[in-house]
């Protein structure tokens, strides 16, 4: 960090092509930001907006267009949105309990020395990063075999560890000083004290950002459910918000009705459903993110 | 038979001997790490290996009813039907257009990225881009499709701002022509800023000497990062490279499925979601099984391809 400054501080003097280069890069820099921003902010903007005055307004939204949150009080009176997420939130909690635990387990194992069948296990692993069944041998393993059509172990199962947190996760729990360990291992402790007493406690970032990760995978995803559930009352968020959001489109796109003859409540209904959606994750990742790159992803490139 | 096994068991007694007995000892002394790694195989096992063995149904005439094993083998029938069918060169030029597109556009953008966040002068401003460009990777597919339905529909946001300038409306989800440029641009929207992580984790690592030793030699910033922090972080392009080459023929089903509609399903569909449909919406198992194998063992190919190609070239590889 002090090299860094130091850096910075022999760069105080500036020729002209700096001052040009820092100039060109701060206004990318900022294009960059309107660019991402924009789309979140209107959507945000058009949910709060009266539902009239939007379906009349054309091109940007610098606020929302006359305060309104009767979008909301439809979305949060909709009994499948609140169904929704109440699936949602159950898949995500057990998905992703299942998730820590076997991941913990497998980076735990493959990071201590002296295993014996370290090699042939990891070799085990990864290949499957590389080469898999495919989509339909897996379906008819888990819808006929398995039977598990209808039920919650279709969506956490199935997807128990994730290769590349298993070995992000091992990654952090190689650095761990191997003095400790070995001071744990003479006061008689076993791997699993270890794990619980030693490793755990220091590896908190690793696994904070391997829990973001998991937790945010099973909110946002929808295709398990898609493929794996019939019956409506088990549809987590996604599946409703793919209805409201694409099927409705689609629906208009192909039967050639413009959405000026549809309610124009629905337009702004359907921004307050991103919202309330999208909300709970978006406020949730910046709290973790100085652990993304320092925590957890330097140690992965320097293998 | 078994005299010869007996045989060549007692010639291989003192080598194997001292194997078991590693093998018992190394088991003893990681009876728990082994107790650990028990669920961890069995779910590999499971979830990854018995697919893989499934995958022949590529080469069957599948009944449910019958099972994998019962199944009479047809060999390569369902390759050569799909080799055959009407869809095979669309689906491959798409899948290949997709990637080709992604791999021009959508690989050198996080790259890019880092290299500009690195040279900001700020730290508060470079974390603001950080963690607003962060944002999208962490909106839900189905959200950012439908967003991006949203703003390209024909009374959309975009067709607005056209027709400021004086653009007569198109509806862009409609027209082939657009789809795939809207499947890669708004594919780097949503990650361009998580991809620029792993490069910009990079950079820390180069040597800051490296910089002095540039400047002293007059060198502008753009000099230094083509010669210093390019160079520096060539190992992880080539290392991401090769990852991204062996996805050269897959496209997301999931953004697929989301994204296309019968308008655009010339340009759209893709071999990933071609599977889909044919055997989880048509139930044709056997058929989408060898869809799928072949999408598989191309893509497993370009791996290995890439891996070669960069071994020969500069030494990085990932095996």
């Amino acid at each position: 960090m002090g090299i860094v400054t130091a850096r910075r501080r022999a760069a105080i003097r500036k020729s002209p092509g700096e001052r040009t280069f820092d100039i060109v890069n701060y206004s990318l820099m900022i294009l960059l930001l309107i660019v991402t921003l924009y789309p979140i902010l209107h959507v945000l903007f058009a949910s709060f907006s009266s539902p009239s005055l939007l379906s009349a307004h054309r091109g940007v939204l610098l606020g929302p267009l006359g305060f309104s949150t009767d979008a909301y009080k439809t979305v949060f009176a909709n009994p499948s949105i609140g169904l929704g997420y109440r699936n949602t939130l159950f898949y995500m909690s057990f998905g992703t309990a299942l998730n820590m635990v076997m991941t913990i387990l497998g980076a735990y194992a493959l990071s201590r020395r002296n295993v014996m069948w370290k090699g042939p296990i990891m070799f085990l692993i990864v290949f499957t990063m590389f080469f898999n069944g495919g989509l339909i041998p897996t379906y008819l393993l888990v819808a006929k075999n398995l039977n598990w059509i209808d039920t919650p172990w279709a969506l956490t199962v199935p997807v128990a560890i994730n290769t590349w947190n298993l070995l992000i996760l091992k990654t952090s729990f190689e650095a761990v000083p191997e003095a400790l360990e070995e001071a744990a291992r003479i006061d008689g402790a076993n791997d699993f004290t270890i794990l619980w007493r030693v490793v755990i406690p220091l590896s908190l970032p690793a696994l904070a950002v391997i829990l973001l990760f998991y937790a945010v995978g099973h909110w946002n995803s929808f295709f398990s459910a898609l493929v794996y559930l019939r019956n409506r009352e088990l549809y987590p968020l996604q599946l409703i918000l793919r209805e409201i959001l694409i099927a409705n489109s689609m629906d208009s796109m192909t039967s050639g009705v413009s959405s000026g003859d549809i309610e124009p409540i629905g337009v702004t209904i359907k921004y307050a459903t991103i919202v309330v959606a999208t909300v709970p994750i978006l406020i949730l990742y910046p709290f973790l993110q100085r652990f993304f790159v320092k925590g957890v992803l330097v140690g992965s490139v320097k293998e | 038979m078994k005299t010869a096994q007996a045989l060549t068991s007692t010639k291989k007694a003192t080598r194997s001997n001292s194997f078991w007995a590693r093998v018992v000892k190394d088991f003893r002394r990681n009876k728990y790490i082994y107790l650990m790694l028990t669920p961890v195989i069995l779910y590999y096992l499971v979830f990854h290996y018995i697919p893989m063995y499934g995958a022949q149904i590529a080469f069957k005439d599948f009944f449910p009813a019958r099972g994998i094993w019962g199944s009479p083998w047809i060999g390569f029938e369902h390759f050569e039907t799909f080799f055959e069918g009407i869809y095979f060169w669309r689906l491959i030029r798409n899948t290949l257009a997709i990637n080709g597109l992604d791999l021009i556009l959508g690989f050198p953008a996080p790259i890019i990225l880092a290299l500009l966040l690195n040279e900001l002068t700020s730290e508060r401003f470079k974390r603001v881009v950080q963690t607003v460009t962060y944002m999208p990777h962490f909106i839900s597919l189905v959200v950012v499709v439908g967003m991006v339905l949203d703003f390209l529909a024909r009374d959309g946001l975009i067709n607005q701002l056209l027709a400021l300038v004086g653009i007569a409306p198109t509806a862009f989800m409609q027209e082939p022509k657009y789809y795939w440029m809207i499947y890669v641009l708004s594919g780097i929207w949503q990650s361009i800023g998580w991809g620029s992580i792993i490069y910009l984790a990079a950079i820390t690592t180069i040597d800051p000497t490296l910089y002095e030793a540039a400047k002293v030699d007059g060198a502008s910033r753009l000099r230094q990062i083509w010669h210093v922090t390019i160079p520096g972080i060539m190992p992880t392009i080539m290392l991401l490279f090769i990852l991204r080459v062996g996805q050269m023929m897959s496209v997301g089903y999931e953004k697929t499925i989301l994204m296309y509609n019968p308008l655009n399903m010339e340009t759209a569909d893709v071999i990933a979601s071609y599977v889909y449909r044919k055997g989880i919406l048509e139930a044709d198992f056997g058929f989408s099984s060898a869809v799928g194998l072949f999408n598989s063992v191309i893509n497993f190919a370009f791996l290995i391809a890439a891996n070669r190609m960069s071994r020969h070239l500069n030494q990085n590889s990932l095996w």
